[in-house]
């Protein structure tokens, strides 16, 4: 019964915080307050007509375009709303790892089933940028599971009351933010739907499809800054509100970050990204590795 | 126990329906799909004896190995798509029949095997158990394992690459790929 | 569940993998055998881990000797062919016999 009311509460949750992300997303796109364009677009995805490509993969194309909201909600299963999460495993650091590259999968079968050029080009390039994000990702991970000496996202909170990893994990943090743009494929990581190949992965989606695509994109955008705030800003800790009011304005906070960050940055070419990846971040963020190995020894 | 026994045999059956759907489709997308789900359906099954770890570490590690095969796998299939009909298999009954003949063995081996009897209970954490030992007692096999990923990466690279290191990005470029 | 029924998953999974490389003429589609025939191996290991011997570790450290030896197969497996396509244009196992004795 009690985690009914949390899923339905995390659902709702996040649908809110995903209208939220596109309306703020929109308004900097406009350069004006444009609240409202989200659901306006939302209601004409819904009644328009599906437009359909030559010999589609269609089962293919359904699990892909249902496939990238359904991750995100599932990766947030594990992250704690206030106190308690949804499913509080006890390693649920691997279980949020293994549900987001679930995204790699969507875009790529996206790109694939649709049987048109522009979107099989940006599955390709995500799937480059996966490999350039997913190793930072999972070292920064790492390290603020070896900093609470646990894979359970609650007792990474719990090692937090004292000191935020953020803190003192700085680089653990700067990484895993680089790599929430890049999984989200936000901002300067944005080339698998860059407008040199028209819209990459969804160009062909329409109708209802699109709409999904649009959601599931803001969700994982929102999945990937709900994360920043167990593993690295101390979860629900703060002064005077209870705690699941501060877990919302941490969220909030690192959501307007990167959907502000997104505007202002320009574009990366995976290549360069994956050079700056493993030529930079992977050592750096293994260096924090040792940092916070040797301080938790 | 019942729901587990369901669970169990929903799995198992989605594993090798899968797996089976692999050699049966054209289209090499649905094959690598196909492998994708018959991987991460045997990795579910973890979940049913206390391997929550591990059967999460196989979600991730599949899902990114299987995007990767992808690739390749379009990459070198004459008709990836399976748009045009053709076949791709040599000695097929031949084939069937050692894979069945196979199966009955090691059906019939498990089946009649007096297996022993378990020592000893589940650790209350499978997951430390995992840690302590590839830190403690079987390190060797982690030292040597990463030994052996990073001969792969060198071994895989020098075959597949067809430039050295001073031709990165071809004439006229540096190493960033930017004209000169 | 018993370990009888975990090997018998992992009974089938391996002998679907065994048709697959014995039939499949495609040096990618063989790899995919492989990787059928080593997620049989897994399913018996942390089997054997959980049936059989759980004081210590051993059966958890054969899965994840398995899961490396599948992405390093996989590497070095596309490294091979595409060493063999670019010196011969070829992806069939039947182009590939230089070994043979």
């Amino acid at each position: 019964m009690g985690e009914t009311v949390a899923a339905v509460v995390l659902l709702a949750a996040l649908a809110v915080l995903a209208a939220g992300a596109a309306a703020f997303d929109a308004s900097l796109a406009a350069g004006r307050v444009a609240i409202g364009d989200p659901l306006r677009e939302a209601a004409r995805l819904l009644v328009t007509q599906r437009r359909r490509t030559l010999l589609p993969d269609a089962p293919l194309r359904r699990i892909g375009v249902s496939g990238l909201p359904l991750v995100a909600v599932l990766a947030a299963a594990v992250l704690p709303m206030g106190e308690h999460a949804v499913a509080d495993l006890p390693v649920g650091v691997v279980w949020f790892n293994g549900m987001e590259v679930g995204v790699w999968g969507a875009l790529w079968l996206i790109g694939w089933s649709v049987n048109s050029v522009y979107p099989l080009v940006g599955g390709y390039r995500f799937l480059a940028q996966g490999l350039a994000y997913e190793l930072p990702h999972m070292f920064a991970l790492i390290s603020a599971a070896l900093g609470a000496g646990s894979l359970r996202v609650a007792d990474v909170v719990a090692a937090q009351r004292g000191l935020w990893f953020a803190v003192w994990m700085p680089v653990a943090f700067a990484v895993y933010l680089i790599s929430a743009l890049a999984m989200a494929f936000w901002g300067p990581m944005n080339q698998a739907v860059g407008p040199d190949v028209a819209g990459g992965v969804p160009a062909e989606l329409s109708g209802p499809d699109r709409l999904v695509f649009q959601a599931g994109r803001y969700t994982l955008l929102t999945v990937a800054s709900a994360a920043a705030v167990p593993l690295f800003l101390g979860g629900g800790a703060g002064p005077a509100l209870p705690p699941w009011s501060w877990t919302l304005v941490k969220t909030v906070a690192v959501l307007a970050l990167l959907v502000w960050a997104g505007h202002r940055l320009p574009t990366i070419r995976m290549d360069r990204f994956m050079a700056a990846t493993w030529l930079v971040l992977i050592p750096a963020v293994l260096l924090q590795i040792l940092v916070v190995g040797i301080v938790v020894l | 126990m019942t729901a587990q026994v369901v669970a169990f045999w929903t799995l198992a059956a989605v594993a090798v329906a899968s797996g089976v759907a692999v050699f049966v489709t054209g289209s090499m997308a649905r094959a690598t799909f196909a492998l994708l789900a018959s991987l991460l359906a045997a990795g579910l099954t973890f979940l049913l004896i206390d391997l929550q770890y591990l059967s999460f570490l196989i979600i991730v590690m599949m899902v990114m190995e299987m995007l990767i095969m992808a690739v390749y796998m379009v990459m070198y299939m004459m008709n990836p798509a399976g748009l045009m009909p053709m076949t791709m298999v040599h000695n097929r009954r031949g084939a069937v029949l050692i894979a069945s003949a196979v199966f009955v063995l090691l059906a019939v081996g498990v089946l009649l095997t007096p297996w022993p009897a378990r020592r000893g209970a589940p650790p209350p954490d499978p997951t430390r158990q995992l840690g302590l030992s590839v830190m403690g007692p079987r390190m060797l096999v982690m030292i040597v394992i990463g030994v052996a990923i990073l001969a792969t990466m060198v071994a895989a690279i020098v075959l597949a690459t067809d430039r050295g290191r001073y031709d990165r990005s071809g004439d006229e470029h540096d190493r960033w790929g930017r004209a000169t | 569940m018993s370990l009888r029924a975990f090997l018998l998953l992992a009974a089938a999974l391996f002998s679907t993998g065994v048709y697959g490389v014995l039939s499949q003429r495609s040096i990618v589609m063989v790899m995919m055998g492989l990787e059928l025939m080593l997620n049989g191996l897994i399913v018996a290991g942390g089997a054997f881990w959980y049936h059989v011997a759980p004081v210590n570790a051993d059966g958890q450290v054969l899965v994840l000797v398995a899961v490396t030896v599948m992405a390093l197969e996989m590497a070095m497996g596309f490294a091979v062919t595409t060493a063999l396509f670019r010196a011969r244009d070829l992806d069939e196992t039947d182009g590939a016999g230089d070994l043979k004795g």
